[in-house]
C-alpha cells in the first residue's frame, strides 16, 4: 500500500523539522518517493503531521479483566486518540511475569489490536516484591520495560538488584513511586481538601520518599530508572537535582497532573480518583515547569479503565484510575501548547522522540526516511466536546467528560496502515 | 421560609442566613415538648427512612422521634457493615427506597461522601446523619443551638473543641457553623489528631489543654476512639487521660460560666471525668433534648424534590 499525505505541516522533533510538505509511505515505511501511483492520497492542508504518539504507561486489562478493557477496545481508543504505540502494564490476571503471558498479549495484539502493543514485564515474580522475575526470558519474549507499577518494590535491596540486573538488557525500570505505609488507606491528596471532605489523604511525601530512594539506587547501580507519573512539585525538584548531578534518570507525567487539582474531588466523584492523586495548584505549576525545562521527559496517559459499577460507588470503595487515551493529545495541545508552556515541537517530542529513545524503540518516534510509518495527523481547528457517548474505550471513567477541546487527532497511521480516520476527513 | 434546598449534606454548604434561620425555627418545636400532645401535623403523610450503615442509638432515635413528632411515617433500616462491601450498592439501595416513595432518607455511613452520592442520584431529601470523617450537620446545628440558648449569642463566643479533631465529623460541622456565625473557635489535642491544615478554616490550634481552656466560653469534648491508639496516634490511653481529659482541676482554670458539651456517647474517665460530666456546667443532656427539636426544624425546612437545588452536592 502506498500512501501520500499531501500539503501537510510536518512537525518532527527528531529532525527539528517544522515545514509544509508531503509524507510518502510505502511497505509500512516512510520513504522519500513512491515507486508508483499512491493508493490513497490524504489532503493534509491545514493539518499537522507528527510521528505517531507513544504512550509508555497504560493498562489494557487483558488477560483477566476484559470487563474493563480488552486489547481490541483499548487499541481502538488509542488509535482514536492519535496514539500508535502503547505500553501495557503487567498487573493483568495473570500478571506479566512469564513468557507465555507476553506471547499471549503480543499474539492478541497482532490479531485484534490496531496499534503497536509493548508489554511491560514484572520486576518481581507475581509483583510480590520478593524475588526477581525471569527478566531475561521476558525480554526475549518481547517486553519493552520492567515494572511492578502499582505494587511498587518496597524492599530497597530488591530494587537495587532490579536496577542492576536489567542493565545488561538496557531495560528501563519504570518505578511507580509510593511508600505504601505513608499512603495507607489514603484516597486523595492530603491537604485542605481532604480535611474538608473527610477523606484520608495521601501525602506528597509518599511519592517523594520513594523518588529520592530510587534516585539514590540509580546512582548506586547505574541502572535505567524511569519515574512513572510524577505528581508533585517535590518529585520534580528531586528529579531535576538528580539530572544536574548527572544521575541517569528519566521521568513521565500524565495530562491530569498538569491540568487538574484536588479541588475537583469535591463532589466525591470517583472519576477524580487515581494514584498518585490529583495535587494542588503549586504542583500543577511545578510539573509544567518541569516539562518546560526538560526535567520531565515524557507524557503518558496511565490509562486505567474501570467499569461504571466499580466507579459509581462510595469514593473510598472505588478503584484508583482514569482512562486517558482519548484525551491526551487534546489536553497537551490545550493545556501546554496553547498556554505556551511548551512549543508544539517540544510537546510532541515528549510523546514521540523521547519515549522512543528512552525505551530503545528503534525506527519509531520519527518521520525520517526509513522510519516505521507510524503517523498522527492533527487538525488544530477540530473543536469538540468530550462526551461519554463518544468514548471508544470500554470504560468511561474520565474526569474530562463535558470538557471542550480545540485540536485533536483526525488520522492515525500504524505501520503504513490507516487505523483511524475521523468522519468526513 | 425554607432552606431552599433538598438535602442537608454538610454545614459547609450553609451560609450565615441559613444557620440563623435554623436557630430561629427551633423554639416552636421545642415548646411542643412540654405539651401533653407532643405532635405537630407538619409531615403528615410523608415517609422518613433512617438508613444506618453504622451502629447508632442516639442519633437514630433522635431522628425517629423528631420525624414522629412531625407526624411522619418512619421506617428504620440498619445495614450491617459487611453488606456495604458485598451486597447491594448504595445507589441501588437508595433507588429501592425511592421506589417505595421515601420522601426523606436520613443516612449514616462510615465513608465520607455517601450522602452526597445518594443526593446526586435521588429526588428524595437526603439528610446526612454522619459520614466518615466528613460532617455531622445536625449535630453541628444542635451544638450551635445549645450554645445559642445558653449564651444568647454566637458572635464573639469562644468555643474550644477538645480531642480527636482529625477523625471527627462533629468537629468539622461545629467549625463550619461557628466560624460562619462569628464565633472564635479553637481546637486542642495532640498534633497527630489535629489536621495540619485546620488553621486554614480560621481555627486556633493548641496542644496544651490547660492553656487552651482558660479563655473558653464553651468546651465541646469529642469522643476518643480507643482504636486510634493502635494507629500510633497517641501512645496510650493513660497518657491521653493525663494530657487531655477534662477534669475538675482543668475546669477550675476556665471561666466560671463555661459550659461543657459532649456529642455522646461519653467515655467517662477518658476524655471527660465523671465529675465534669455531672457538673452544673455540663449541658450534655440538654444537647440531647435540643437534638430532637433541631432535627424537627431541619425536616421542616428542607424541601424534598426541590428542583431548584437538585444538585446540592455541587454547591
Amino acid at each position: 500500500m502506498r500512501l501520500q499525505i499531501k500539503n501537510v505541516r510536518i512537525v518532527d522533533p527528531s529532525q527539528n523539522k517544522d515545514k509544509t510538505g508531503d509524507i510518502f509511505v510505502e511497505n509500512g515505511m516512510i520513504v522519500s518517493n513512491l515507486s508508483g501511483a499512491a493508493d490513497e492520497i490524504y489532503d493534509g492542508s491545514g493539518k499537522i503531521a507528527v510521528p505517531g504518539l507513544i504512550d509508555v504507561h497504560s493498562h489494557l486489562r487483558e488477560p483477566g479483566q476484559e470487563g474493563k478493557e480488552t486489547i481490541k477496545t483499548g487499541t481502538q481508543a488509542a488509535a482514536k486518540g492519535g496514539i500508535t504505540t502503547v505500553f501495557c502494564m503487567p498487573n493483568t490476571k495473570p500478571v506479566i511475569d512469564n513468557a507465555p503471558t507476553v506471547e499471549f498479549i503480543l499474539l492478541k495484539a497482532q490479531k485484534e489490536g490496531i496499534v503497536n502493543v509493548f508489554p511491560v514485564g514484572c520486576a518481581t515474580k507475581g509483583s510480590q516484591g520478593e524475588e526477581l522475575s525471569e527478566i531475561g526470558v521476558l525480554k526475549k519474549a518481547g517486553i519493552a520495560a520492567i515494572s511492578d507499577d502499582g505494587l511498587p518494590v518496597s524492599n530497597s535491596q530488591i530494587m537495587r538488584r532490579t536496577l542492576e540486573y536489567t542493565k545488561m538488557f538496557k531495560l528501563p525500570v519504570i518505578s511507580h513511586c509510593e511508600d505504601k505505609e505513608l499512603s495507607k488507606s489514603g484516597v486523595m491528596n492530603e491537604g485542605k481538601k481532604s480535611m474538608v471532605l473527610g477523606l484520608r489523604g495521601i501525602p506528597r511525601q509518599a511519592e517523594e520518599v520513594m523518588v529520592a530512594r530510587d534516585i539514590m539506587l540509580a546512582e548506586l547501580t547505574g541502572g535505567y530508572l524511569h519515574i512513572a507519573h510524577v505528581s508533585t512539585a517535590g518529585s520534580v525538584y528531586l528529579i531535576g537535582q538528580a539530572k544536574k548531578k548527572g544521575i541517569k534518570i528519566t521521568a513521565e507525567t500524565c495530562p491530569h497532573y498538569f491540568t487538574l487539582t484536588d479541588d475537583v474531588v469535591k463532589v466525591y466523584d470517583a472519576n477524580t480518583k487515581m494514584n498518585p492523586p490529583l495535587r494542588e495548584q503549586r504542583d500543577v505549576d511545578a510539573i509544567k515547569q518541569g516539562l518546560a525545562d526538560g526535567t520531565i521527559d515524557c507524557i503518558a496517559t496511565d490509562h486505567a479503565p474501570h467499569t461504571a459499577e466499580e466507579k459509581n460507588k462510595e469514593f473510598d470503595l472505588a478503584p484508583f484510575g482514569i482512562i486517558g487515551f482519548e484525551t491526551i493529545l487534546s489536553l497537551v495541545l490545550n493545556e501546554l501548547v496553547d498556554k505556551k508552556v511548551l512549543s508544539l515541537s517540544e510537546a510532541i517530542a515528549k510523546m514521540t522522540l523521547n519515549p522512543a529513545k528512552i525505551f530503545n524503540l528503534e525506527g519509531r518516534g520519527s518521520l525520517k526516511e526509513g522510519s516505521i510509518a507510524d503517523i498522527t495527523v492533527i487538525d488544530p481547528k477540530y473543536s469538540y466536546e468530550f462526551t461519554k457517548e463518544s468514548i471508544v474505550s470500554k470504560s468511561k471513567n474520565s474526569p474530562f467528560i463535558g470538557r471542550k477541546f480545540q485540536g485533536g487527532a483526525v488520522l492515525t497511521v500504524v505501520g503504513g496502515k490507516i487505523v483511524y480516520r475521523k468522519d468526513n476527513q | 421560609m425554607s432552606l431552599n434546598r433538598k438535602d442537608l449534606l454538610g454545614l459547609e454548604h450553609l451560609d450565615k442566613k441559613d444557620l440563623q434561620l435554623v436557630l430561629d425555627s427551633v423554639k416552636p418545636f421545642k415548646d411542643l415538648f412540654t405539651r401533653s400532645v407532643k405532635k405537630a401535623p407538619t409531615l403528615i403523610g410523608k415517609t422518613v427512612v433512617t438508613l444506618f450503615y453504622e451502629p447508632s442509638t442516639r442519633t437514630r432515635t433522635s431522628f425517629e422521634i423528631a420525624a414522629k413528632r412531625l407526624s411522619a411515617d418512619v421506617v428504620n433500616i440498619a445495614v450491617s457493615a459487611s453488606s456495604v462491601v458485598k451486597g447491594e450498592s448504595l445507589i441501588d439501595t437508595g433507588k429501592t427506597l425511592e421506589a417505595m416513595k421515601a420522601d426523606y432518607i436520613i443516612i449514616r455511613h462510615s465513608l465520607a461522601g455517601a450522602p452526597d452520592i445518594l443526593a446526586r442520584n435521588l429526588n428524595a431529601s437526603i439528610i446526612n446523619a454522619g459520614d466518615g470523617f466528613h460532617e455531622h450537620p445536625t449535630q453541628g446545628l444542635l451544638d450551635l443551638y445549645t450554645m445559642y440558648e445558653k449564651k444568647k449569642k454566637i458572635e464573639g463566643l469562644k468555643v474550644l473543641l477538645v480531642g480527636d479533631i482529625l477523625h471527627s465529623r462533629v468537629a468539622k460541622s461545629n467549625i463550619w457553623a461557628l466560624t460562619k456565625m462569628g464565633a472564635e473557635v479553637a481546637v486542642a489535642g495532640p498534633p497527630t489528631l489535629i489536621p495540619s491544615n485546620i488553621a486554614s478554616l480560621g481555627v486556633k490550634v493548641f496542644y496544651d489543654l490547660d492553656e487552651a481552656i482558660k479563655a473558653a466560653d464553651v468546651v465541646n469534648i469529642l469522643r476518643i476512639q480507643l482504636e486510634r491508639q493502635q494507629e500510633n496516634l497517641f501512645p496510650s490511653v493513660h497518657e491521653y487521660v493525663e494530657l487531655y481529659q477534662v477534669t475538675k482541676e482543668r475546669l477550675a482554670k476556665a471561666k466560671p460560666g463555661v459550659i461543657i458539651m459532649h456529642p455522646g456517647p461519653m467515655n467517662r474517665g477518658i476524655e471527660i471525668s465523671s465529675e465534669v460530666a455531672d457538673s452544673a456546667n455540663a449541658v450534655i443532656n440538654e444537647q440531647v433534648t435540643n437534638g430532637i427539636a433541631v432535627r424537627m426544624a431541619v425536616l421542616y425546612l428542607l424541601k424534598p424534590n426541590n428542583k431548584v437545588k437538585k444538585n446540592a452536592a455541587s454547591n
